[in-house]
C-alpha cells in the first residue's frame, strides 16, 4: 500500500476517499462551495418525482464540479421499490452504479436487512455496482459481499444523528473479513468521527449531513477531507498498541543524581 | 382518457404518449426517467409508447439526497 493508494471500487479507481452526499445542503451555491472543499469524487444523489417549480438542478451543479454522481434509492422501504428507483436512476444518469438503501421505518432509517438481501440479488443480476447502506452487522455485510455486491457500506450510527461510530468493534470484523472496499457510511458527527472510520480500516466514508448542516458547510468538508486523508494514513502507518502503564520514551541511563 | 401522473390526476386525449407526459412536466432534456405502471421506458421508447386509460406514469429526476 502506497500513501496515495486511491480507492478502487469494481475496477474503478476514484480520487478520494471521501464519498460525499447532497442531502441537506441550503442552497446550490454552498453545496458546491463544500463539495469543492471536500475534494470528492463521488457524490449522491436521490431520485424524486419532477418538481415543475424547481429551480436549479444538482446535476448542473456537479457536472460543473467534474464529479461522478452515484444515485441512491433512499426512502425506499421495499425491495420492489429499491430496484423500481435504482432502474429508473440507471435510465436518467446512465450509470448502473447505486447506493442501495431500503429502510425499515421512518424514525430510525436502519436498514431492512431482509428487503436489502432481496433488491441486492435482484440488482447484481441484473448488471448493477451496488453499494448497500447496511447496519454494522458483520453477518449481513458478508453475505451482501457474497451476493456480489461491490463493496458494504455499514453504518456508524443513524443517518443524521452524528452520534458517530457506535461499534468500532463490529466495524473491525467487518474490515477483517471483506475483500471488497468497506465504506463507513451514516451517522459521521465530526472529522474525528472520519479519522476513526479510516484508523478502523474502512477504505472510504460516506457522509453528507455532517458536513451540509454543520455551521459553516465549506470548512467542515475541508476538516472531513483532512481527517480522512490522516486516518488513512494513520492505518497505514499502524498505531501502537495500547498499554496499560507507562512506558518511558527518554533512557533512564546517564540520570544527574543528588 | 384519465391517467395518473406523478401521483395527480390528468385528464389526456386518447393516444397521448409517454413523451407528451414527459414533456408536460419538465423541458429538461436529460436527467430524466419515466415508468409506466412500475416498468421503466427507455428514452428510446417515449414517443412509440401509448397511454392507456388509468394508467400510471412516473416522471423522476436527481435531486439533493445522501
Amino acid at each position: 500500500m502506497s500513501d496515495t493508494d486511491g480507492l478502487v471500487i469494481a475496477g474503478e479507481e476514484l480520487g478520494s476517499r471521501l464519498i460525499m452526499g447532497t442531502g441537506g445542503a441550503p442552497s446550490m451555491a454552498v453545496l458546491r462551495e463544500a463539495l469543492t472543499a471536500s475534494g470528492t469524487a463521488l457524490t449522491t444523489v436521490a431520485m424524486r418525482r419532477v418538481d415543475p417549480s424547481a429551480r436549479g438542478s444538482v446535476l448542473d451543479v456537479l457536472t460543473e464540479c467534474g464529479i461522478r454522481v452515484l444515485p441512491n434509492t433512499a426512502g425506499c422501504f421495499t425491495a420492489g421499490e429499491a430496484v423500481l428507483t435504482a432502474k429508473l436512476a440507471r435510465e436518467a444518469l446512465g450509470t448502473n452504479w447505486v447506493k442501495l438503501e431500503v429502510i425499515a421505518d421512518e424514525r430510525t432509517l436502519l436498514p431492512d436487512p431482509i428487503e436489502l438481501v432481496e433488491a441486492a440479488e435482484q440488482l447484481v443480476d441484473d448488471g448493477f455496482v451496488v453499494l448497500p447502506y447496511t447496519s454494522d452487522d458483520p453477518v449481513l455485510a458478508h453475505r451482501l459481499e457474497r451476493i456480489g455486491c461491490a463493496a458494504v457500506m455499514p453504518l456508524g450510527s443513524p443517518i443524521g444523528s452524528g452520534l458517530g461510530i457506535r461499534n468500532p468493534h463490529n466495524i473491525e470484523l467487518i474490515v477483517e473479513r471483506a475483500t471488497v472496499p468497506v465504506i463507513l457510511d451514516a451517522g459521521l458527527g465530526t472529522a474525528s468521527d472520519a479519522a476513526l472510520a479510516m484508523e478502523l480500516g474502512c477504505d472510504a466514508v460516506l457522509l453528507a449531513t455532517a458536513v451540509t448542516r454543520a455551521q459553516s458547510p465549506a470548512r467542515m468538508a475541508a476538516a472531513m477531507r483532512h481527517a480522512v486523508e490522516g486516518g488513512r494514513l494513520a492505518r497505514l502507518a499502524g498505531r501502537i498498541p495500547k498499554r496499560r502503564y507507562a512506558q518511558a520514551s527518554s533512557p533512564f541511563d546517564g540520570l544527574a543524581t543528588s | 382518457m384519465k391517467v395518473i401522473v406523478n401521483g395527480e390526476p390528468r385528464e389526456l386525449p386518447d393516444g397521448a404518449s409517454v413523451a407528451e407526459v414527459v414533456a408536460s412536466v419538465t423541458a429538461a432534456a436529460t436527467g430524466v426517467a419515466a415508468a409506466l405502471n412500475d416498468e421503466v421506458v427507455r428514452r428510446a421508447e417515449w414517443e412509440a409508447t401509448r397511454l392507456r386509460d388509468a394508467d400510471r406514469v412516473e416522471v423522476l429526476t436527481a435531486v439533493q439526497g445522501g
